[in-house]
């Protein structure tokens, strides 16, 4: 493949952002919109063609025939830095079945957020907001750093876009930058993700050291051809035995390479907001609604999956490592579905949703195994990021539509908004269903295969992940209701009745809803898979519901339609039940409204005992130890002379007297000396 | 002489101050400081591009330019010239923040005084960087530390008195190490019977200071270097004379005068003593491990904008003394790396302060707040350089910290680990810092409704600030040109020199 429409994939919506940061303000708001809009839609373009011709033109630099097998293409690959011959920087771009996936998601939904926010960044009499150009220039910015990160060709490429969608999430986080909260939230992002970077650089540190290479393609693959390389689980064999001969095969009892491992894993944690390092998605719901939409539920959050997805092979060869992340995301699972059944506001509900579906997509990575179902795990975490990203989008898309007619984030604002907002109504509805995992919709099918995935792995995770599947499709329906059902609030006297938005955001709604509807049928299983070896010969429009594993999906089915009916019970109309099971478990209840006291325990931890246990006392030190040691020795020369100047009296008897005693000693010291 | 390009470093600024004798008013000043910052930058940049082009025809030698006039006979003084990679690199920051100092400054008092004395300064910094004779350069060393004492006692802030003092003598107490070591090392410098020289080329080929004496040489020439480069425990001037001092003067020192520590630890200690530094280099590792994240745990609870500053400098200038202890190509070519980073983005901070403070007239950031609202250019400005300082790709701070972390892992033994660790955690520490300003100073609600009255950067405000901000995105976009400029200089000599292979 020529490298020009990659370069033109990566460099436009960069040039959009240099146009727009510098130049928006001279730009009328709505030129800075079509801009945005229109260079993203063109990039969308691209790599859908990039993309489709990666999938489906056959080429052999992608498909190897013979064997049935998607192949790894390395576009292009430019040195960047070079640390030593061999540790390079390349700034690239590889082309693989993950890779052209999350291309085409990237740029789907960050085409469709840039058309929303056209209609989203004004109010209601078209007055556009402030910084609407910066918004669209930061967005800009976003999309060329996850697009660069989803194609990087080396471990440190990644780790710099890595970065880069850092800061941008930073910047887009804090938007509304004279609100404090917003200033707090991206502070707390940036932090707490940077932690978890270091866990990520650390890692890549002892990855290279001892492999001298930074590129994927020598950790996993092998070449067969120039630029382009089949994964091979010898070479991570190879890896592994590199880390077992060399000088420090362990350290502290593990591996070097699980630690390596671990740590890079660690980075994942942070930005797919994994317990305990989640703290900073919830608080992230204070940037616009369309950023959370595009950054926080499909895109960034999943790199720490996509990360996992990348070195998978290596994680194959130390199992050590895939445990703890089937552990982390278990846990952190359940845990974000039990306090998204208590929030208030939509967008944290949405938030918490999206912690725990990305923790099914880490399950499903970590029960990966290529003895079960070819590494079915594997396709099916990828699967569940593609659907995931679109009805997610879809879900917070809405959420943006009705705090944009509500002006609230409350569903106690809302409720009984069906009859006001019926495209808002169902696209949610859809997003609901497709979320809560009911056939035909996309959830049903990428849930389905991760719960069968976690059978082939251990029953008790199985029962674990089924049991968060049931609370998600309870905690979806309860939203629901509540924005939607319920005795609608009167509208105040010289107040209009909330209602549906301009085109610009009911499009994107209404493609998003149908892609969820029908996104599930995708044979994601020919598409995606860890070792790019497709897993059905033929493949048509039902393949995947004729691969359903009807024992599996049949519980799941029934586990769901169970939730969403006791969430009918319960929510469907104001009645007394949910306030009796809060009062029958009053604790759980308030550890879960309070998301188990995490945030506080930060608080603690960075306030109490960085500031003020490490940093205060060090600056004390400093001031006063440190400097007050020079300064002494100054106040001590300076005591010194101001005792001796006495000396200097001008007094000529004085003078004299000094005089006749020093010679006097001198006489003596040499009587001593000659006897 | 005069046909050796590196002379005119220090000609070009002597002919300003004989023109600044010449002015007449503040026009007059700004004209003549602006040609010959102008000059100057032009100068760096024909350096680079005829040093390019030798290196690009095959030429080896380690050193470039050079050449070497007789100053004092008896004692073999020579105004010994020549540069590396590393010299040219160090030229190209110094011209780059006196262009941007002379910006800074545009409005000050007794305009005429204080550049004679800021471009008094430059030349001792300029003259530090061409020299390859010990003497010469420990002359122009202390050319660049005097003016520091009037700048900032006259021209300076707040407890300007006491911080010029203490700064002057705390570096003038390093100065006397170093004067010692330097003796030293010339009275070793050739082996018996051969004429003594002060030259380093020289000096480091006749390798004869015998290993008892590089011991007791080489740790005075590093603390003598290491206090200009804030090395704990010896650098609690920089804080107070930072915050002290008037913005280009801040610029300068934190920018270019720091560097002359780092650059000389490299230079000399290192260069000329490299069994010793190889030996004790774990006493400096520790030193300096602990300036790194002790000077950025102390950032995070200060309060005035330049202490924090000062503060990070510590953090940063520490880091570039911990890669040159590491002694690999990767850790040094990390540590120039850093030199000019921090040069630059420290002097965008010091400069952004010096208009912020001009503005409302604290640098207390619990009296401001929400002054991105007010002058929306200054408060991108600070978060581009804040975004540096904390290492985002794309600007120069990354690519220094990747290279020296990616140089310092390469020693595989716990001891050497250990303190990678710890370097490394700073980057988590140092965004704490950072956004913690950033969230106060710029974002967030207008705390003073005074502050709304002010107005955005003036033209010479943004020269200077947009000359620093395309420096450091020039650093961080092309990181390899920047390298492979530096690193050609450890050449196959000097890692024998070293003693590494």
């Amino acid at each position: 493949m020529q490298p020009v429409i990659p370069i033109i994939i990566l460099a436009l919506p960069l040039a959009m952002f240099l146009v727009l940061g510098l130049f928006g303000n001279k730009m009328s708001h709505r030129l800075a919109g079509v801009l945005g809009t229109a260079g993203m839609g063109v990039t969308m373009v691209l790599a859908y063609i990039t993309s489709f011709t990666y999938f489906f033109s056959g080429n052999s630099e992608f498909f190897d025939a013979e064997t049935h097998t998607r192949l790894q293409a390395v576009i292009f690959n430019h040195d960047w830095l070079s640390f030593t011959d061999s540790l390079v920087i390349r700034l690239g771009f590889l082309l693989d079945p993950i890779s052209a996936l999350l291309l085409v998601v990237i740029t789907t939904i960050s085409f469709m957020v840039h058309l929303y926010s056209n209609g989203y960044m004004r109010d209601h009499h078209g007055v556009w907001e402030k910084g609407f150009q910066r918004f669209y220039a930061f967005l800009s910015l976003f999309s060329f750093s996850m697009l660069g990160l989803v194609v990087a060709t080396n471990i440190f490429q990644m780790y710099i876009f890595w970065e880069l969608v850092g800061a941008s999430s930073y910047l887009l986080i804090g938007f509304y930058y004279t609100k404090p909260s917003a200033v707090s939230a991206s502070k707390k992002a940036f932090i707490v993700t940077r932690f978890a970077d270091l866990g990520f650089l650390l890692g890549i540190l002892v990855l290279s050291f001892y492999t001298g290479t930074f590129n994927f393609t020598d950790f996993t693959s092998s070449e067969v051809a120039e630029g382009v390389y089949a994964v091979n689980a010898a070479t991570a064999e190879g890896i592994k035995n590199i880390f077992a001969t060399s000088a420090a095969p362990t350290f502290m009892g593990a591996s070097v390479l699980t630690w390596a491992l671990v740590l890079i894993f660690m980075g994942g944690m942070g930005k797919s907001a994994m317990m305990p390092l989640h703290i900073w998605l919830p608080d992230a719901m204070e940037g616009p609604t369309p950023v959370s939409a595009l950054i926080h539920a499909a895109t960034m959050v999943v790199a720490g999956v996509y990360l996992v997805a990348r070195l998978f092979p290596l994680y194959l060869m130390e199992t050590a490592a895939l445990d703890i992340i089937v552990v982390v995301g278990a846990l952190t699972a359940l845990y974000a579905a039990m306090v998204a059944c208590t929030q208030i506001d939509i967008k944290r509900v949405l938030a918490f949703s999206t912690i725990s579906q990305i923790a099914f997509m880490m399950v499903s990575l970590g029960v990966a195994r290529p003895e079960f179902h070819h590494g079915l795990g594997y396709m099916a975490g990828m699967f569940h990021l593609f659907t995931h990203a679109m009805f997610k989008a879809l879900l917070f898309l809405c959420a943006g539509a009705l705090i944009h007619a509500i002006g609230s984030n409350d569903y106690t604002a809302m409720h009984g908004l069906r009859k006001h907002m019926p495209i808002t109504h169902i696209t949610f509805l859809i997003g609901c269903l497709a979320i809560a995992g009911i056939i035909p919709f996309a959830g049903f099918f990428s849930k389905d295969e991760i719960l069968t995935a976690t059978l082939g792995h251990s029953t008790l995770w199985y029962v674990w992940m089924s049991a968060v599947a049931g609370l998600t499709a309870f905690y979806m329906f309860r939203l629901y209701y509540l924005i939607f059902w319920w005795k609608e609030h009167k509208v105040p006297e010289g107040h209009h009745a909330p209602h549906d938005q301009p085109w610009t955001m009911t499009l994107p709604l209404v493609i998003l809803a149908v892609v969820s509807c029908v996104a599930g049928f995708v044979p994601m299983g020919n598409l995606v898979t860890w070792n790019g070896h497709e897993m059905f010969d033929n493949v048509n429009f039902f393949t995947n519901l004729a691969a359903l594993d009807w024992s599996v999906a049949g519980i799941s089915l029934a586990v769901a339609i169970a939730a969403i009916a006791l969430a009918t019970v319960m929510y469907k109309k104001e009645n007394p039940m949910p306030e009796k099971f809060k009062n029958a478990l009053p604790n759980l209840w308030r550890w879960c409204h309070h998301r188990f006291y995490w945030d506080e325990l930060y608080m603690f931890i960075t306030h109490k005992i960085i500031f003020g246990c490490i940093s205060k006392p060090i600056a004390w030190f400093d001031r006063k130890m440190v400097d007050g040691t020079m300064d002494a020795f100054a106040a001590i020369t300076h005591k010194a002379s101001y005792a001796i100047r006495g000396l200097q009296s001008g007094n000529v008897q004085m003078y004299v007297w000094f005089y006749l005693i020093g010679a006097l000693l001198l006489g003596a010291i040499t009587a001593i000396c000659l006897l | 002489m005069f046909s050796n390009i590196l002379i005119y470093f220090v000609i070009i600024p002597l002919l300003m101050l004989g023109g600044f004798f010449l002015c007449r008013n503040d026009k007059q000043v700004r004209a003549v400081a602006v040609t010959g910052s102008i000059l100057l930058v032009a100068l760096s940049v024909w350096l680079l591009v005829d040093y390019l082009a030798l290196r690009e025809a095959g030429e080896k030698a380690e050193m470039l330019f050079t050449g070497s006039w007789s100053w004092f006979t008896p004692l073999n003084i020579n105004l010994a010239v020549g540069v590396d990679g590393v010299s040219v690199a160090m030229l190209i920051l110094s011209s780059i923040i006196v262009f941007a100092g002379s910006f800074a400054s545009w409005k000050v008092d007794d305009m005429r005084h204080f550049f004679m004395w800021l471009i008094l300064l430059s030349t001792g910094v300029f003259g530090f960087f061409i020299t390859v004779d010990l003497f010469t350069m420990f002359m122009f060393y202390e050319v660049a530390l005097i003016p520091m004492y009037l700048l900032i006692g006259v021209w300076g802030t707040g407890r300007k008195e006491y911080s010029a003092m203490k700064l002057t003598l705390m570096l003038m107490g390093g100065s006397a190490f170093l004067m010692l070591s330097l003796i030293g090392i010339y009275y070793h410098s050739a082996p018996e019977g051969q004429p003594l020289t002060w030259n380093i080329l020289e000096i480091s080929q006749n390798a004869c200071i015998a290993k008892e004496w590089q011991y007791f040489l080489f740790p005075m020439c590093f603390v003598g270097f290491g206090v200009l480069g804030a090395m704990f425990p010896f650098h609690t001037w920089s804080p107070d004379g930072h915050a002290c001092a008037p913005t280009a003067v801040s610029m300068l020192h934190a920018g270019v005068l720091m560097k002359l520590g780092g650059y000389g630890c490299f230079r000399v200690a290192m260069y000329l003593m490299p069994e010793a530094a190889n030996d004790l280099a774990w006493i400096f590792l520790i030193l300096t491990g602990i300036s790194v994240v002790y000077g950025a745990f102390s950032a995070c609870v200060q309060t005035d904008l330049k202490y924090i500053n000062a503060y990070s400098s510590v953090s940063h200038c520490g880091m570039v003394l911990f890669a040159i202890l590491m002694i690999n190509t990767t850790a040094l070519t990390g540590a120039i790396m850093q030199m000019l980073s921090h040069g630059l983005m420290t002097a965008l901070f010091f400069a952004l302060i010096g208009m912020i403070y001009g503005r409302t007239h604290t640098r207390d950031i619990r009296l401001m707040g929400g002054l991105m609202k007010i002058m929306p250019f200054l408060g991108v400005g600070y978060v581009i350089a804040g975004m540096a300082s904390l290492g985002l790709p794309g600007l120069s701070g990354f690519v220094a910290e990747m290279t020296i972390f990616v140089g310092s892992f390469e020693h595989a033994d716990m001891f050497h680990r250990v303190f990678t660790v710890i370097a490394c955690s700073s980057i988590v520490i140092t965004a704490v810092y950072i956004l913690r300003v950033v969230g106060k100073l710029l974002f967030g609600p207008v705390y003073d409704e005074h502050h709304l009255q002010l107005t955005d950067a003036t033209w010479w405000e943004r020269l200077s600030t947009i000359t620093l901000i395309v420096s450091v995105a020039a650093i961080g976009c092309f990181p390899n040109f920047f390298e492979s400029l530096i690193k050609f200089t450890f050449s196959p000599e000097i890692f024998r020199a070293i003693g590494l292979n």
